[in-house]
């Protein structure tokens, strides 16, 4: 229908060549350079010796720890949700903790996690005693998950939002349990949602690096921890574009994934 | 039918509990003229004093606030006409390739964005300070306001635009007459979304700021690792009750133009 | 359509609006004039009641800034955005700055003072002859440890006793690569400055025996840490060690005796400098005897300046911990540049032994 030209693309697709295209040219660009600036594949075969593989799984493993405990906390809450009466103010309280400052919460749970913080109180008010909180597992995964529930329960929640109660209803009417209800109809049915959840979660979770320093205390190491210290400290440019090569191929991954369903269900 | 306290009830007060006990944590001890973070000794009003007479920390917030905004209107910009530029486009393979660009931007971790841009500025000459922070947080804001602006793009109607077209209007006229005006409410939330984001950021500015330029969530670092002092409680009380001030406006423009929940959170950034 | 623009042009004046704030706030924070030196120093490094005697003995304006790490404040320097007349980088930042042209060679002419500083701190590697820097404090790399919360009578004389067995998750270490695997060198009695490469991978092996002890690898935090008392052992720099005594008196410290590191901050003037004749007059006048002493005593970091330590009280200058003998001084060693290439191995190895966590 319209015979000119679509010159709304020139500044987006200069903006995409100039801030997406070309920052990916450069990472893979630099990842086969070493500290001298000599060319080199000494990065990508350091990446395969036992230290990075085992940062690899590790960081692997985590962020799927705290991808499933978001998701077994988000799912019930984005269910008990969307059966309130002002739904959309509760939602809202459950978005407004997101936008204050991670470090300030961070900052905020060094203390409470700290040998005489609030948490070791209530445990020695319970008679368990003092424990070691801070720069444990526990307390990473912990506060991990804290930051990253508000954006596993938005996509759950407007998934179950747009649930058809009749359906439901229709599903209780045939004599389905509560269970069989729940497993049968609502959970596939708003398994875009979490699919969407776990997503906006993991690639986040993978590359976590300032938890790991003030919450870990360095006893965490992640595939983002590596990043910074590659960049910032060690100034080691060609390793740390090596593994950022790596963080995007797993995005690019994750998105084909995620991306070829939707597709499909849309249109 | 219902009693006061069914298990769901008490589950989301659980959670609801923890999610705010940090905040609540920090604003208690804003208080505490003991001067920790534990063993609340007196009130004292004495860090909010320190903080006000802070020139550095007031130079630092409004910095903080120049980049959200100006990042936000610039980004808004190009977004949206880059979001009618993909709208326009009838290859679906083309669109399909513009939108994944686009969305790799959203899904990337924010290390690999902060280092990315990093290599950028320094491959390009650009020096680090206000300028590369400035971009950066245009880099990242442009995808998410394209991708608050499409929908209501593909949900306006093709026969409003050949209408106009019928009675003679020029592509400008379509664009500022018809097109801007029916998308006016996408803009203003994707301008918000870009706001938050720039406000928020913390991983980006920090791989691409320097000499000197400050932004707060950089500053919270530095102070919070020292974390000697009370100030950064008070901050962030002022800033929490600054938060839901906004809040409050906000839920009550959304509530009166109606616009849906699909204006908070698209990823979590952080 | 005009909704838009009346919203856009709006942002847009206001931002505008606030960059001219932001301009006045900073140029009413600095001074304008001819007769100024910019003095560009670590946060809390000076005792403020000098900078204005040396204004009225001078007449010359001190516009005072601070930094928080060597590489910040290199990066500024280079960029060449402010004249800064006097910078105070460590040793290895000197000389990497000396690599770089960065620096102006001093006039010792001007520094008749410069007799004060004890000898043993004068004409070291970084800089022979102290031809570019003159040391404005110094230190060690020691642990911290907080006596009420260990079985009595516990001591650290040797860096082998952190391996205690008995000493599960109970150490803090501060996080940097050269003096972490610096004190597993040390503690295998090799230099600070070792670059055998057996010898690393041997001081990393014994580190990764030490990590069942270790609580968690922090930076500044750890003087927050320690401070509450979350844990009793801290391997830190003097100088925050002192900090640290000074909020909690609980606290004490201790160079093991195989040796450690030496540190030194020193003042240098950078390239950039305007007023070279008043940053001389700068120098000179925190070399004098009185002023350094004051400043140590406000400060509380250990004086190179032997003039200044008569002054000092007597407990002070014979506090074998920030004070140590000349015995155990010998031991000590300063960070030599050792090239990009060991110290990305240092930094690979570091990687190594924390990827070792549990």
């Amino acid at each position: 229908m319209v015979k000119d030209r679509n010159w709304y693309l020139v500044p987006y697709v200069v903006f995409i060549v100039l801030f997406v295209v070309l920052p990916i040219v450069l990472i893979v660009y630099y990842s086969f350079f070493d500290i001298h600036g000599d060319f080199t594949f000494e990065n990508y075969i350091k990446f395969f010796t036992p230290v990075y593989l085992k940062m690899a799984l590790s960081s692997f493993w985590y962020a799927f720890l705290i991808t499933a405990f978001s998701l077994l906390i988000a799912y019930p809450t984005a269910y008990f949700l969307t059966k309130l009466k002002y739904k959309q103010l509760w939602l809202l309280l459950i978005i407004v903790p997101s936008w204050i400052n991670l470090l300030l919460k961070a900052y905020a749970f060094i203390g409470i996690f700290g040998t005489y913080g609030f948490a070791n109180a209530m445990l020695e008010t319970f008679g368990i005693g003092r424990q070691q909180l801070l720069f444990t597992d526990f307390s990473f995964i912990f506060v991990s998950v804290y930051i990253f529930i508000p954006f596993m329960i938005l996509p759950i929640y407007n998934a179950l939002d747009k649930l058809n109660p009749s359906l439901v209803d229709a599903s209780k009417d045939l004599g389905a349990s509560n269970w069989t209800t729940f497993s049968h109809v609502i959970f596939p049915l708003t398994l875009d949602g979490v699919k969407s959840g776990c997503q906006v979660v993991f690639i986040p979770a993978l590359s976590l690096f300032m938890l790991t320093r003030l919450i870990a205390g360095n006893r965490v190491i992640t595939l983002g921890t590596a990043v910074e210290q590659h960049f910032l400290v060690t100034q080691n440019w060609g390793m740390g574009s090596t593994i950022a090569v790596f963080l995007i191929i797993i995005m690019v991954f994750i998105m084909v994934i995620s991306g070829s369903r939707k597709r499909g269900i849309k249109l | 039918m219902k009693r006061k306290f069914k298990p769901s009830t008490i589950y989301l007060a659980i959670v609801f509990v923890i999610l705010y006990a940090p905040i609540f944590y920090l604003m208690y001890y804003s208080f505490n003229s003991g001067g920790k973070m534990y063993a609340f000794e007196s009130f004292t009003w004495e860090w909010y004093g320190e903080l006000l007479s802070d020139t550095r920390l007031l130079i630092i917030v409004l910095n903080t606030i120049i980049i959200a905004l100006l990042s936000a209107a610039i980004s808004t910009i190009i977004g949206t006409l880059g979001a009618i530029a993909v709208w326009y486009i009838r290859k679906n393979k083309m669109k399909n390739l513009l939108l994944s660009l686009n969305n790799i931007l959203i899904v990337s971790p924010d290390v690999v964005i902060g280092a990315s841009f990093l290599i950028l500025f320094t491959f390009i000459g650009i020096q680090l300070g206000f300028f590369s922070v400035l971009l950066a947080h245009i880099a990242f804001s442009v995808p998410i306001v394209v991708i608050m602006v499409l929908p209501k793009l593909q949900e306006m109607s093709p026969s409003l635009i050949a209408a106009a077209k019928d009675l003679g209007a020029n592509r400008y006229h379509v664009l500022t007459k018809v097109i801007l005006p029916y998308i006016t409410p996408g803009i203003f939330a994707g301008f918000f979304m870009a706001l938050t984001y720039s406000l928020d950021d913390f991983a980006v500015t920090f791989f691409v700021t320097g000499n000197g330029f400050t932004t707060l969530s950089v500053e919270i670092y530095s102070m919070a690792r020292q974390g000697v002092s009370l100030t950064i409680n008070a901050l962030s009380t002022i800033l929490f009750l600054f938060t839901i001030l906004l809040v409050i406006g906000y839920y009550f423009i959304s509530k009166r133009t109606n616009a849906n929940g699909r204006m908070f959170g698209l990823g979590a950034r952080k | 359509m005009r909704k838009l623009v009346q919203a856009f042009v709006t942002v847009f004046v206001i931002s505008f609006l606030l960059i001219f704030i932001v301009n006045r706030l900073n140029a009413a924070e600095g001074y304008a004039g001819n007769n100024t030196i910019t003095v560009y120093n670590w946060g809390e490094y000076i005792d403020p009641d000098l900078i204005d005697q040396f204004e009225e003995e001078t007449g010359i304006k001190v516009i005072y800034e601070t930094f928080d790490s060597n590489e910040a404040m290199m990066v500024k320097i280079d960029q060449g955005g402010t004249a800064y007349d006097i910078a105070v980088p460590s040793e290895y930042a000197i000389e990497r700055m000396k690599e770089n042209d960065a620096l102006i060679p001093l006039d010792h002419s001007k520094l008749p003072n410069l007799k004060n500083i004890d000898e043993r701190f004068l004409d070291l590697a970084f800089d022979p002859g102290n031809e570019y820097s003159v040391p404005y404090f110094w230190g060690t790399v020691g642990i911290v440890y907080n006596p009420t919360m260990l079985e009595e009578g516990r001591t650290f004389t040797s860096w082998d006793d952190l391996w205690a067995p008995d000493l599960k998750n109970q150490i803090l270490l501060v996080d940097g690569a050269r003096e972490v695997i610096g004190f597993g060198l040390n503690s295998l009695h090799y230099s600070l400055n070792d670059t055998n490469k057996d010898h690393l991978q041997e001081a990393k092996d014994k580190l990764v025996k030490l990590q069942p002890n270790i609580k968690a690898i922090v930076g500044d935090e750890i003087k927050m840490l320690m401070v509450n008392e979350d844990a009793p052992i801290g391997v830190v720099w003097s100088g925050d060690a002192a900090d640290m005594m000074w909020e909690n008196e609980n606290l004490d410290y201790a160079v093991p005796e195989e040796g450690s590191n030496l540190w030194f901050d020193n003042m240098v003037i950078p390239k950039t400098a305007k007023n070279v004749d008043g940053a001389h007059k700068f120098i000179n006048f925190m070399l004098d005897a009185e002023v350094a002493a004051q400043n140590a005593d406000y400060v509380g970091y250990s004086t190179p300046n032997k003039a200044a330590m008569e002054l000092l009280p007597e407990e002070t200058v014979t506090d074998e911990r920030f004070y140590p003998s000349p015995e155990l001084t010998d031991k000590l060693e300063v960070y030599e540049n050792l090239g990009p290439d060991m110290l990305n191995y240092y930094n690979e190895l570091y990687l190594e032994f924390k990827m070792h966590a549990k």
